[in-house]
């Protein structure tokens, strides 16, 4: 297990630094100069726009770009934003709110989907379970901005049921259309995994065996079939964390929650690149830690796993 | 549904709308009927095999002639826009046709759907932004399929280090998210056109079809087939793309078919955000986003471009599902 560990931790490291490379790259290398930005339409004085790349170290080849920032993040210090605000500073106040949108997205639709995959999983053919694939069907060829739109006009507008936008990101009643809108696609791919997975379970041995031997159905359904049918929908909900944080940024336009979302976006359509860069990188380490977790929890899940 | 049932019995219809699978269904079975000779046996092979049994299958799969249709219409629409509306989805005429209400008389007509706030004809904006969204969806599908594929054959047939190292690229392009990364991307483009999302779009999603084809390759390599041929002599490039790809492509093909919906509602995303495609080219995403503004007086203006692209991204998830069926034994 520690060996195991140890080893995807190092297979960590490059993709780490490549992923982070590959975004620096993306965002400083293209066409189009951050610091002429920040003049808007006036003409700047050369002088000035020298010290300013000076400062943010803009003048120095990508590489030592690169390796200076990298430095710094070790240190904690995610540079500074073009407006002279750390990047630490406008993470620490967006990240907690998309945490919380996340996570309620997250609950949604893990608690959501695999009820409704277990239900139509069980029963193929059924009413139920037509009714979840074509509800599912849906909700994925759906666009994620159309169905906010609907939402808000649905269930804020016309029913007058919550806020059409979010005005307090601490009170959860306002969070909640947004995350719901942001975790039903994912919610739909959980259904229909689960379904998938349970499908091709309810087939195998060891499930003839625990029926031959009497068991409870509660018991098969529960120990035997959900706990070896998860490993895929694991895996999906594992990654899913890191890109519902990424997703946000549709959602939280719409309904104007001051999350990393908007900020990110802001920050995209104004080429602040420090900004961007701190954003994805912390999605990345999310994403990172997230899928080594999952790993991990195969061996939970599936006794015939065993990491050496 | 009553008329799924009747679906059942139509048939000549869809056919054109699958040629990219019976193209692939050929290439699947030129093998065998390399080795075999003309005659009964050859009949019977071809109805056993994979891609034969998965085309008879599908015949029969109201959804797939449902969602082969809409395909095929979509696809006409995009290269014809003309023969659906006489109106000129660029025309805008303030003084008359502001936020017009949806005329049904108007059958087909320019007013069919409405007005949109630039007094533009929302049905021809529909009609003409087909062309966009399959644009992108089957250019950026055969991109990464390419890109994908062939980095995916590469890693699983040579293994070892290439595969280290390809794995890790794969693992780095995974990292980041397909919607941030598109956004960064075309950020740098002060002109976008439809070229540069199909750019940017191949550009970072090529790796979920490399992983699913190296899998694929992974397994088809330890056929006593493919030992065979090596033992025959066979060099790389033939044992590659004879013996191992149609046989590993299935699974690619069910995962490309459905991402190709994925990309034509990313790629309306981007629009909508405003950092995909732009004026002047037509699209339902940029429709979408200009229509946010009078969704409380004119939701119709919102709701046809809103349909349109829904329905799009449902009939190639569909087909994509279809086909999965019929490929994968395991459900039958």
């Amino acid at each position: 297990m520690g060996s195991y560990v140890l080893r995807r931790v190092l297979q960590m490291i490059p993709v780490f630094f490549g992923t982070t490379l590959l975004i620096f790259l993306m965002v400083y290398t293209l066409p189009g100069d951050p610091v002429a930005a920040l003049f808007g339409e006036k003409a700047a004085d050369p002088a000035v726009v020298a010290s300013i790349k000076h400062k943010y170290y803009l003048d120095q080849p990508i590489w030592k770009q690169y390796l200076h920032y990298m430095g710094n993040l070790f240190q904690g210090d995610f540079g500074t934003s073009f407006t002279g605000r750390p990047v630490t500073d406008i993470m620490a106040g967006a990240f907690p709110v998309t945490i919380r949108l996340a996570l309620l997205a997250f609950v949604f639709e893990m608690i959501l989907g695999l009820v409704l995959g277990l239900v139509s999983g069980l029963r193929r053919g059924s009413v139920q379970d037509t009714l979840v694939l074509i509800l599912t069907l849906l909700v994925i060829s759906v666009p994620v901005f159309v169905l906010a739109y609907i939402a808000q006009t649905v269930f804020a507008t016309n029913l007058g049921w919550v806020t059409p936008t979010v005005q307090n990101s601490y009170d959860l009643s306002q969070l909640m259309l947004p995350a719901i809108v942001l975790g039903s696609l994912s919610l739909a791919y959980v259904a229909r995994l689960t379904r998938t997975s349970i499908g091709e379970n309810l087939r195998a041995d060891y499930m003839r065996t625990a029926v031959a031997k009497g068991l409870p159905r509660r018991t098969i359904i529960s120990r035997h079939l959900l706990r070896n049918s998860l490993i895929p929908v694991v895996t999906f909900l594992g990654t899913d964390l890191g890109a519902l944080m990424g997703g946000a940024i549709v959602t939280e336009g719409i309904f104007n929650v001051q999350g990393i979302g908007n900020v990110l976006y802001r920050a995209i359509n104004q080429k602040e690149g420090p900004t961007v860069v701190g954003i994805v990188t912390v999605l990345v380490i999310v994403y990172l830690v997230a899928s080594l977790l999952v790993d991990l929890l195969y061996a939970v899940l599936d006794p015939r796993i065993r990491y050496a | 549904m009553p008329d799924i049932h009747d679906e059942d019995s139509y048939e000549p219809h869809p056919k054109p709308g699958v040629s990219h699978l019976d193209y692939a269904g050929e290439q699947g079975m030129a093998v065998e009927q390399e080795t075999l000779v003309e005659s009964d046996v050859v009949k019977r092979e071809e109805a056993r095999s994979l891609w034969g049994d998965a085309w008879r299958d599908l015949r029969r799969r109201p959804i797939f002639l449902i969602s082969a249709v809409l395909i095929l219409l979509l696809v006409i629409m995009a290269i014809f826009p003309w023969a659906f509306t006489d109106a000129d989805p660029r025309k805008a005429d303030l003084v008359h046709n502001y936020l017009k209400r949806p005329d049904w008389t108007d059958f087909f007509g320019a007013g069919w759907f409405g007005y949109d706030g630039q007094g533009r004809s929302i049905y021809a904006r529909v009609v003409y932004g087909a062309r966009a969204s399959i644009t992108v969806g089957i250019c950026v599908t055969a991109a990464v399929t390419v890109l994908g594929g062939l980095a995916g054959m590469i890693a699983g047939y040579f293994g070892g280090g290439v595969d280290a190292v390809i794995s890790r690229i794969i693992d780095i392009f995974f990292g980041i998210p397909l919607l941030l990364g598109a956004l960064v991307l075309l950020n740098a483009f002060s002109t976008r056109t439809v070229w540069s999302v199909v750019v940017a779009l191949g550009f970072l999603g090529w790796t979920q079809i490399a992983r699913v084809m190296r899998g694929a390759v992974l397994t088809v390599k330890q056929s006593d087939y493919v030992v065979a041929g090596r033992a025959l002599g066979a060099g790389t490039g033939r044992l590659m793309f004879r013996h191992i790809l149609p046989n590993a492509i299935a699974p690619v093909i069910v995962v490309a078919t459905i991402a190709l919906g994925g990309y034509i509602a990313t790629e309306a995303t981007l629009s909508f955000l405003g950092i995909g495609l732009q004026d002047p080219t037509i699209s339902w995403g940029i429709d979408i986003s200009s229509a946010q503004k009078v969704i409380r007086t004119a939701p119709y203006v919102l709701f046809f471009p809103a349909a349109a692209l829904s329905v799009t991204v449902l009939a190639f998830i569909m087909l994509g599902d279809a086909v999965r069926d019929a490929l994968d034994p395991k459900l039958r």
